[in-house]
């Protein structure tokens, strides 16, 4: 017993040298603490609270198996079709690697909109996080581009026609508007050219700009520190050594909860990636099955799920320019937040009726123009329904300030509620 | 149970965990070490290579491509044969292919299945040059002890009828012989030798 | 409402309509124009694939491909040895680590059909199993056309019916439907003209063997999939049992 703790003791003792010279040249101790150890965060987050974490984890899934299938891809439109079906059939496990990268794309949408959800059910958005949320706003800027180049890479006919499609919105811009297209395509119609350079875009130049916004993401986090489904700043009240009196560390208690929470969402994404990797036509389009030709559209197009809420606001409005206009501005609206909102309360715990319908016709509301870009452009009824959804999203942001000056709040509680063993 | 923290239930939980994750980890990741193998295609390409040796006179031979490599296909005459065997066994670095890369049934003192037949990969084992054949004796260039062979030019490695390296050579084995067999008195397989015996 | 068997001006017509229908995208077997039935496939039931494959490269091979399919892994899928393999499958194949080409060239193929006829490796992913069967199932007179067939399912098909021996051939009845001046015209039934080899429940058979062998190359490592997904699944849920233990222990400290 006794020679079992020496021995642990001259582990540890070697163990403390290494990380004593290791701190001598690199942060590594203070880092840990800073981000972990010493990182104290409330200690009644809910399950809405770990979608950021989960958002990490996709990232990760999308970086390795995105590098191990530009090993075997190849971006050009002669063979793109081919070398997907290439890593399909012939390379080892590239089914896996391909449906991992599939079924990721649109986790990482999943994941991320919970995750903004979370940060308007809780005014995560607000003073002073405005600059965390406008750098998560830029993330996901820089994923709907992600998604918006990877989709063309396995060249078929959604793939093609897709980009035709968004690429041709950029026609919309006043003046410039044909040259624009013609210099984003860089030829007359999307060819090998535009295949190749959204293939740069695709596994270059925006992953590196997602991981630069996501380490800035967390600096900013751990700047600020977390807030919680009280929209209490624990930091207000603090013990006699500076730590939050609300607050435990993040390791070990939020790596343990988080943990469990990344276990049960990978076995919802193990179900999809083995048991449904099409996922009925939404994740993998059944016309993508079919290599990209010019000479025919596909009957029916619609873009991958995770863009068809502003896809229905783009096709509600019977005018390229508007459309288009209205599409961009639904994005953009979404910066503002922080600003938007008059509010002094922060979570919707102790919000007043106004916000929290108004947060509800919001989500219904984005899930219902979800659905209906999904539909087919024929149907009357389905253009007027987007068009009243179109409408309810657009209020949600420009009535804020006015829905929101004038709330009636409940009283926010000084300190966290959090019962243990709950 | 108490509510208290009870540290070896703790320890057992962290420990269980932790290898269950490092599992988990090593699963997870042999399917992309996997992906790194050949795949259906590389292996359809590197499928083996029948060639007909009818044509193919004696003391001629005929260069094949098998998965990238040249392979040699060498009819001997009985001539070149009896060179090969009085070629002194001091003189060789590998003489019994001892240390050297060929299936069992051609580790014999021709290094082939059928005697007169060498089949043989060209690349010279020092720094994968091919080797030139000098199936001439005793030239100006090569010395008086030259009885037929290869000579690398690269590094000046020798080697006899049989591939086998001369002592003095900065290779340091012999030729290696691909798997091979005969599908028909003049046809043969390289890369397959399914049936075939030591 | 009147049955009458169309006059080839009708029969233009309907097909205007139908193919109006497909352009709207409102599905393919949306009750009026064209055949529903459900192709129930399995790709789990080698007996049947192998039958299929055996149609496959008998009847469809002549004209389409499956150029991403490799003959070996098909027999390592299906049960069969290389040499059943090289006997029965391999008819324009030197190797079986070939994947399934043909001779034909496309611009060949357009000279002759108008289109190339596609590659069919992803035909069943691209457009489902039950579009396959019925689309097989769909065939029927018509003179108008060079080739002297028409399709339900696919309105002025350029592919020619190659298992009219197996089937027979068939002409369609029609009937118009609605108020007088705004009436469409919708399928009714198939009248058999001449009878083929197999009988009708036969047919359906071949039918349903061939879609399943569509089925299975679409993607060949569907039933793998399944099978390690069940064991992944079942490692997670180990995982998870011990990481929510741990996290039970961990937040006691928590009050």
């Amino acid at each position: 017993m006794s020679g079992a703790r020496t021995e642990a003791a001259a582990g540890n003792g070697r163990m403390a040298q290494l990380v004593g010279w290791i701190d001598e040249r690199f942060p590594l101790t203070s880092l840990i603490r800073e981000h972990a150890t010493e990182y104290y965060a409330a200690r009644n987050f809910n399950t809405w609270y770990v979608f950021g974490v989960l958002a990490m984890v996709v990232l990760v899934i999308q970086l390795v198996t995105g590098i191990f299938l530009t090993m075997n891809y190849k971006p050009s439109a002669e063979d793109a079709f081919a070398s997907v079906e290439y890593i399909m059939r012939d390379v080892q496990w590239g089914w896996l690697i391909r449906y991992m990268h599939s079924t990721g794309a649109s986790a990482f949408f999943i994941v991320v909109y919970l995750h903004m959800f979370r940060a308007m059910l809780y005014g995560s958005y607000k003073n002073p996080r405005e600059l965390l949320w406008l750098i998560g706003m830029t993330i996901y800027l820089a994923l709907m581009a992600e998604g918006f180049f990877g989709y063309l890479l396995p060249w078929g006919q959604m793939s093609y026609w897709g980009a035709q499609v968004i690429v041709s919105l950029f026609g919309a811009v006043p003046a410039i508007g044909a040259d624009l297209v013609e210099w984003i395509r860089g030829d007359y119609f999307i060819s090998d050219i535009t295949l190749n350079r959204f293939f740069a875009f695709h596994v270059v130049a925006v992953p590196l700009v997602l991981v630069m916004l996501v380490v800035m993401h967390i600096m900013a986090l751990h700047e600020t520190g977390s807030l919680n489904p009280d929209g209490i700043e624990i930091k207000q009240h603090k013990d006699s050594r500076g730590i939050p009196l609300d607050g435990i560390a993040f390791h070990p208690y939020y790596t343990a909860k988080d943990l469990v929470a990344i276990v049960i969402f990978l076995a919802l994404f193990a179900a999809v990636v083995f048991f449904a990797p099409e996922m009925g036509g939404y994740f993998l389009e059944h016309a993508n099955f079919e290599p990209a030709s010019m000479l025919k559209t596909p009957e029916h197009i619609a873009p991958v799920w995770y863009f068809t809420p502003f896809y229905a606001i783009l096709r509600s409005v019977p005018s390229k320019g508007w459309g288009a206009f209205l599409m961009v501005a639904a994005i953009v609206l979404l910066f503002f937040m922080p600003w938007l909102d008059r509010c002094r309360v922060k979570s919707i715990r102790y919000r007043g009726w106004t916000y929290k319908l108004a947060l509800g016709v919001f989500a219904v509301s984005f899930v219902a123009l979800g659905y209906l870009g999904l539909q087919p452009a024929t149907e009357k009824v389905y253009v007027y329904a987007a068009r009243v959804f179109s409408a309810l999203y657009f209020a949600f942001f420009l009535l804020m300030p006015f829905y929101t000056r004038a709330e009636k709040t409940r009283p926010v509680p000084e300190r966290v509620a959090y019962h243990a063993g709950k | 149970m108490s509510d208290e923290a009870d540290l070896s239930r703790r320890h057992f939980l962290t420990v269980a965990t932790s290898v269950a994750g490092g599992v988990g980890v090593v699963l997870a990741a042999t399917p992309f070490v996997a992906s790194f193998r050949p795949s259906a295609r590389a292996q359809a390409l590197g499928g083996p290579v029948q060639v007909d040796i009818s044509k193919v006179d004696a003391g001629a031979m005929v260069r094949v491509i098998w998965r990238g490599q040249p392979v040699w296909v060498l009819r001997r005459t009985p001539d070149m044969m009896q060179r090969l065997e009085s070629v002194p066994v001091a003189s060789l670095k590998d003489p019994n292919s001892d240390e050297s890369d060929q299936p069992e049934y051609a580790k014999n003192a021709t290094r082939a299945v059928k005697t007169d037949i060498l089949v043989v990969v060209g690349n010279c084992t020092h720094l994968g040059c091919a080797p030139i054949e000098r199936f001439d004796v005793a030239p100006a260039d090569l010395g008086p002890d030259w009885v037929g062979g290869f000579f690398c030019p690269c590094h000046g490695s020798r080697f006899d009828l049989a591939g086998r390296v001369m002592a003095g050579s900065p290779a340091p084995t012999n030729l290696p012989i691909p798997p091979y067999r005969f599908v028909g008195d003049n046809l043969v397989l390289i890369g397959d030798d399914t049936g075939a015996s030591a | 409402m009147n049955t009458t068997i169309l006059q080839p001006r009708a029969r233009r017509m309907l097909l205007t309509v139908v193919a109006g229908l497909l352009a709207a995208g409102s599905a393919v077997a949306s009750g009026g124009g064209a055949l529903a039935d459900h192709a129930n496939v399995d790709v789990g039931n080698v007996a049947s694939l192998q039958r299929g494959a055996r149609n496959f490269v008998n009847y469809c091979m002549g004209c389409h491909s499956a150029q991403y399919v490799r003959y070996n892994r098909l027999a390592q899928d299906l049960g069969i040895s290389e040499q059943q393999l090289i006997d029965n499958l391999m008819f324009a194949a030197q190797k079986p680590t070939e994947t399934m080409t043909i001779a034909m060239r496309p611009a060949d193929a357009v000279r002759w059909f108008g289109v190339a006829p596609p590659d069919l490796s992803l035909i069943a992913r691209n457009r489902g199993a039950d579009y396959i069967y019925n689309f097989l199932r769909g065939f029927y007179l018509d003179p108008t056309r060079p080739s002297g067939v028409n399709n339900l399912m696919l309105p002025n098909a350029a592919m020619p019916h190659v298992l009219a021996g197996l089937q027979g051939t068939h002409e369609a009845v029609f009937a118009e439907e609605g108020e007088s001046g705004a009436t469409h015209t919708v399928f009714r039934e198939f009248r058999q003209v001449t009878a083929g080899q197999l009988s009708p429940e036969e047919y359906d058979q071949f039918v349903r063997d061939t879609v399943a062998f569509l089925a299975y190359i679409g993607e060949p490592m569907q039933l793998e999939r399944q099978r390690l997904g069940l064991m992944v699944l079942a490692f997670l849920l180990v995982f998870g049992i011990l990481s929510y233990l741990l996290k039970k222990e961990i937040w006691k400290d928590v009050r």
